[in-house]
């Protein structure tokens, strides 16, 4: 395998094809901060939060590192003002979505984002795909996809997969950075038919148990 | 809903999982919507799962998941329609079908949707019913274009 020399952060790095820059990184110690990366997940590139920036024969340029491939000579400075700005906004963003989420708030502190800067949009998902892409690339059961579009986009149980499937994995559940993928669960746990529940005709919300025409 | 004939629509792309949106889009054009045990057949037949699926079709603003009208009335409300009267078209397509932007009246007859410029300004304002372009229309055309769908 050929070797590629590289810079990041001022350090000689010595990284073999094919690896990003987060993986050579890695290898010397220095931490970028990701969201939606998973090692046993293909590249996905969406949270961004992993932003670098990159010279490339002396034109500096912004990307993900999680899925930029090392290149021969590239200059890469994972911190810098326009990186730390970059990730404070991402940040704020999705503050405005999951306001109490531990890994955000973590990283809030750590690049100064203000978690009340956008209006609450109480989604609670960040669109990560940690739950979508692990269920389909390593469970291979597709029991959690995303449905619509742009801001109405959404996590979603299929709930004929998520009644077969999930209750003896919920592997997907500590993935979730937020706590929206345990709240859409509950959700579609309820359009589930309980495995020993009562087979019955009503189908009011109250507490009758479904058993018409008892007494009167 | 027959299952035959989802299947000759599938069996018309060949059964290839790279004709998921052609093989959608015929059944919309046939029902109207995506019944959802069309879905499940396609899924089935293409080894597609139906999170795919269902991604696809809430994504693309031609699939609908819920029924639509036999006839679908988009009105434009673009700049050049809005300036146009836009809304004179809407409120009388409102008084005829009796359903709102996004409505579908009852008995599956119509749907009305707005639609952000049908690329054809100059017409404006412009209405379409099922495909068919009706340009510099008149509240009194409206009633008869409407009043003529079965
Ligand atoms: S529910 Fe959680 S894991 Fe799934 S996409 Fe949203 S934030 Fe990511
Ligand atoms: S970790 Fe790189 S884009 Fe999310
Ligand atoms: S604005 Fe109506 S066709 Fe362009």
């Amino acid at each position: 395998m050929s070797e590629i020399h590289l810079q990041i952060d001022g350090k000689e790095v010595v990284a073999s094809e094919g690896m990003t820059i987060l993986d050579a990184a890695k290898t010397v110690g220095i931490a970028i901060p990701t969201l939606c990366h998973h090692e046993k997940l293909e590249p996905y590139g969406g949270c961004r939060i992993c932003t670098v920036e990159v010279e490339v024969r002396g034109w500096p340029k912004l990307v993900a590192g999680c899925i930029y491939p090392v290149e021969k000579d590239l200059v890469v400075r994972t911190r810098s003002e326009k990186v730390d700005k970059i990730r404070k906004v991402l940040l704020e963003e999705m503050l405005a979505h999951a306001p109490d989420a531990e890994e955000l708030q973590a990283l809030a502190k750590e690049y100064g984002a203000d978690r009340d800067r956008f209006e609450k949009e109480p989604s609670f998902c960040i669109h990560c795909g940690l739950c979508v892409r692990y269920c389909a690339e390593i469970k291979k059961k597709h029991a959690v996809g995303f449905v619509d579009r742009g801001s109405n986009r959404e996590i979603s149980f299929i709930p004929e997969i998520a009644s077969k499937e999930c209750w003896d994995c919920k592997e997907c559940f500590p993935l979730c950075p937020t706590s929206a993928l345990q709240a859409a669960y509950v959700l579609a746990e309820s359009l589930i038919p309980q495995p020993d529940a009562e087979v019955s005709s009503c189908s009011c919300s109250c507490s009758c148990s479904g058993k018409s025409g008892t007494g009167e | 809903m027959d299952i035959a004939k989802i299947d000759q629509i599938i069996e018309n792309h060949n059964g290839e999982e790279s004709s998921l949106i052609q093989i959608l889009l015929d059944i919309q054009s046939e029902y109207h919507w995506l019944p959802k045990e069309a879905l499940a057949r396609v899924g089935e037949r293409l080894q597609v799962p139906m999170s795919r699926i269902q991604q696809i079709a809430s994504f693309y603003k031609a699939f609908s998941l819920v029924p639509k009208g036999r006839h679908e009335v988009h009105v434009c409300v673009g700049t050049a329609c809005h300036v146009r009267g836009a809304q004179r078209v809407l409120d009388t397509v409102q008084d005829i079908t009796g359903i709102g932007p996004g409505e579908t009246d009852a008995e599956l007859k119509f749907s009305v949707e707005t639609v952000n410029c049908l690329g054809c300004c100059a017409l404006g304002p412009v209405m379409e019913v099922d495909g068919k372009h009706h340009g510099n229309i008149a509240p009194s055309q409206i009633a008869s274009v409407l009043n003529n769908c079965e």
